[in-house]
C-alpha cells in the first residue's frame, strides 16, 4: 500500500497542469481516487467532507452484490452440467461458470468505461464513479449465453443515451442497467428471451426431459405446469435457470442484508416492493378463475420467481432514479412490486415484468416526490 | 402545435424596387430551414409522420418529396391569395388548399409507385395535419409575398426530408441491415453472428435517432444553444 502511494505521489507532478501527460489527467485522476481516499480539502470556511464519497459508497453495492455473482457462477455450472446428466463437484461447476462470466463481466467494464472516459476527456470533468455498480450489474442480469459484443452495444447505449445526455451520474432518470436489459430485450428479443437461459456444448446430447424454460415460462401456464418436486426451495435457493445473478433469492437477500447495514440501499423501498408484490399477487389469487392461469399461483412465488427480488434489492433501490422523499419511497416502492405482478399475470409477452415495472416508475418517481412535497406543504400552511 | 409557431419573421421590411428571384435574401429564407431552423429539429414540427415513415430509406425519401411538393405550393398559392382571405376563416382556407395539394400526390404515388403508396398508408393522408405544413403557412406564408414563400416552403420541406432521411437511413441499416431496400450487410456477418436490431424497427428507435440528431446539431451550431 505504502509503496503504491509512493509510486502514485513521484507520477503526480506529471498530469496536473503544464505536466508530461496533462491530457491524461482525467485517466490518472480516475485511477488516483479509485485507489485511494482523495485528499480534496475545501479552501474556505469550515465543511466537513465524509470520506464516504461516491466511489466508496458504489464499492459497498458492488460487495453487497458479491454473493449474487458467486452464486450466480457456480449456478451457470450447475445447470449446464445437468442438462447433460453429468456429475460434477462444486469447483467444476464454479469453474464453469467463472469461466463463462467472467468474459461478459469484462466486456461489460470495458465497453462501459471506455466511453465514460471518452466523455469524461471530451468534457473535461473527472470521470464517473457510476459505472463501477452498473457494469456489475449488466452482467447480473444478461442471460449466460447472450454475445459478448451484444453486452458492448448495449453497455455503450446506456452510458450514452441512458445518462451522458443527461449530464452523467447522478442525472439519469431511468436506472442505467436496466435501461441495458430493456435495449437489448427490444433489440434481439431472440437472445433475451426463450429456451436461453442454459450454456450448451453441441457436442454432447442434453438429458432426457431437459427444459430450459424459466419459472416464469411455467408460470403464464398456471401452478400445475411448475414442475413436480421441491420447487418452492429451488426458486428460493437458486437453483433453476435465469439470469445470471437472479436465481437466488437468498444470495440477494444476503446483499440486501449488508445494503440496509450500512444504510446504502434504502429499507423503505425494499420492503416496499416485496409488499407491493405480495399483496397485488393475494389480489390476484382471490380475483382468480378468469382466463389467465397465472392468477392462481400463490402470491409468495412472485418473489423468489424470476428477477424479482434482485429488481427490489439492486435497481428499485438505484439513489439517483428512486423517490427521494421517505413517503415517495414508499409509494415508489409499493407501485414497482404491484406493477410489476399485474404485469406478469396480465401480460405474457413481457415475461420479465420487474424490469419494465422499474423502469416505468423510475420515470414516476419525481412525479411522486413532487405531490409528496406539495401534499407536505400544504399540511404545514394549515398549521400555521 | 401549428400555432405555437414562433413569429421571428414577422418583422417584414417592405421592399420598394424588385429584387433578383436568388437575391441573398432569398437564398437566407431557402437555407435557413436546412440548419438553423430546421422544422423538425428546431421548431420540432411534423415529429408524428417522422416517427412513423422511417422505417426505410424508400418511404422516407418519397414522404420527403410529397412535403417538398406540398409544403412549397401550399405557401406559394397561399401567400399569392393572403390579401383576399378573411382572417377568421383563414385556417380553413388553408386546409382546403393543402387538402387537394395532398390529394393530388396522393393519386400519383397510386398511379405510379403503389407499394411505396402502400407503405406510407394513412400517412400521406395525414399529411394534411403536418403541423409543419400549417405552421409554414401560418408564420410565414400568410404575411410575406409569393416568391419568398415558395422557397421557404420547399426549403422547410428539404429540412423535414433531411431528417427523415438521416432516421430512415440509420433505421433501414441497423433494422433490416439493407438500403433503399439493397442488402447491404453482408451474408458472411450474420454467418459470424451479426444479427439485425429489431429496436431499429418500433417508433422509439426514430426518436433516439432525432434525438442524436439534435444532439450532432448542436454540438456543431452554437447559435442554437438556449434557443427554446
Amino acid at each position: 500500500m505504502k509503496a503504491l502511494k509512493n509510486l502514485i505521489n513521484s507520477i503526480d507532478p506529471h498530469f496536473q497542469k503544464g505536466g508530461k501527460f496533462e491530457k491524461a489527467w482525467v485517466l490518472y485522476d480516475g485511477f488516483k481516487t479509485f485507489l485511494f481516499v482523495p485528499d480534496h480539502t475545501t479552501h474556505d470556511g469550515v465543511h466537513v467532507r465524509d470520506s464516504i464519497d461516491l466511489k466508496r459508497t458504489m464499492f459497498t453495492v458492488i460487495i453487497a452484490m458479491m454473493p449474487a455473482l458467486l452464486f450466480g457462477m457456480w449456478n451457470v455450472g450447475y445447470q449446464h452440467y445437468s442438462a447433460y446428466g453429468e456429475e460434477s463437484t462444486l469447483i467444476q461447476n464454479f469453474l464453469f461458470g467463472l469461466e463463462k462470466v467472467l468474459p461478459i463481466i469484462i466486456v461489460s467494464y470495458g465497453a462501459g468505461l471506455a466511453v465514460e472516459f471518452l466523455f469524461a476527456g471530451m468534457k473535461g470533468h473527472s470521470i464517473n464513479e457510476g459505472y463501477l455498480v452498473t457494469g456489475m450489474l449488466i452482467p447480473l442480469i444478461m442471460p449466460v449465453t447472450v454475445p459478448l459484443w451484444m453486452v458492448a452495444l448495449a453497455s455503450i447505449f446506456t452510458v450514452v443515451i441512458g445518462k451522458e445526455v443527461f449530464g452523467g451520474t447522478g442525472m439519469n432518470i431511468m436506472n442505467p442497467a436496466l435501461l441495458a436489459r430493456a435495449f437489448l430485450f427490444f433489440a434481439f428479443p431472440a437472445y433475451m428471451s426463450g429456451e436461453i437461459w442454459v450454456a450448451m456444448d453441441d457436442s454432447k446430447t442434453l438429458v432426457d426431459g431437459f427444459s430450459g424454460a424459466t419459472s416464469l415460462v411455467y408460470f403464464d401456464e398456471g401452478l400445475a405446469a411448475f414442475p413436480e418436486g421441491n420447487q418452492v426451495s429451488d426458486m428460493f435457493f437458486g437453483t433453476i435457470v435465469g439470469s445470471i445473478g437472479e436465481t437466488s433469492t437468498l444470495a440477494i437477500l444476503l446483499g440486501a442484508a449488508y445494503l440496509v447495514f450500512t444504510g446504502v440501499g434504502s429499507w423503505r423501498i425494499m420492503f416496499s416492493v416485496f409488499a407491493g408484490g405480495y399483496i397485488m399477487g393475494l389480489l390476484m389469487n382471490v380475483l382468480a378463475g378468469s382466463a389467465f392461469p397465472g392468477m392462481e399461483v400463490p402470491a409468495f412465488y412472485h418473489l423468489i420467481m424470476g428477477g424479482f427480488a434482485f429488481g427490489a434489492v439492486f435497481m428499485a433501490t438505484d439513489p439517483v432514479s428512486a423517490a427521494q422523499t421517505n413517503m415517495g419511497k414508499w409509494i415508489y416502492g409499493f407501485g414497482i412490486g404491484a406493477f410489476a405482478v399485474i404485469l406478469r399475470v396480465f401480460n405474457p409477452a413481457y415475461p420479465e415484468a420487474i424490469m419494465l415495472s422499474i423502469l416505468f416508475f423510475n420515470v414516476f418517481a419525481p412525479l411522486i416526490d413532487h405531490l409528496v412535497i406539495q401534499r407536505h406543504i400544504k399540511t404545514r400552511l394549515q398549521r400555521a | 402545435m401549428s400555432t405555437e409557431v414562433q413569429n421571428t419573421e414577422t418583422q417584414v421590411k417592405e421592399k420598394k424596387k424588385s429584387e433578383p428571384l436568388f437575391s441573398k435574401k432569398n437564398i437566407q429564407v431557402l437555407k435557413d430551414p436546412l440548419n438553423d431552423n430546421n422544422p423538425v429539429t428546431v421548431q420540432v414540427l411534423g415529429i408524428c409522420s417522422a416517427l412513423a415513415v422511417t422505417t426505410q430509406v424508400k418511404p422516407s425519401f418519397i414522404m420527403a418529396l410529397s412535403v417538398v411538393f406540398v409544403a412549397g405550393f401550399a405557401n406559394l398559392i397561399i401567400s399569392a391569395i393572403r390579401n383576399t382571405v378573411p382572417n377568421r376563416i383563414r385556417i380553413i382556407v388553408q386546409l382546403v388548399v393543402i387538402a387537394a395539394l395532398v390529394t393530388l400526390v396522393d393519386q400519383t404515388l397510386k398511379a405510379f409507385v403503389y407499394d411505396v403508396s402502400k407503405q406510407l398508408s394513412v400517412f400521406v393522408g395525414l399529411i394534411i395535419t403536418n403541423c409543419l405544413i400549417m405552421g409554414r403557412l401560418e408564420a410565414f406564408a400568410m404575411q410575406k409575398k409569393p416568391w419568398p414563400s415558395f422557397l421557404d416552403g420547399v426549403g422547410s420541406g428539404v429540412g423535414y426530408g433531411l431528417v427523415l432521411l438521416f432516421v430512415g437511413f440509420f433505421r433501414e441499416l441497423f433494422g433490416s441491415g439493407s438500403l433503399y431496400g439493397f442488402q447491404v450487410v453482408p451474408q458472411w456477418a450474420y454467418d459470424a453472428g451479426y444479427v439485425n436490431n429489431g429496436l431499429m424497427m418500433l417508433p422509439p428507435a426514430a426518436l433516439f435517432l432525432i434525438g442524436i440528431y439534435i444532439w450532432i446539431q448542436r454540438a456543431l451550431n452554437k447559435d442554437l444553444v438556449n434557443i427554446s
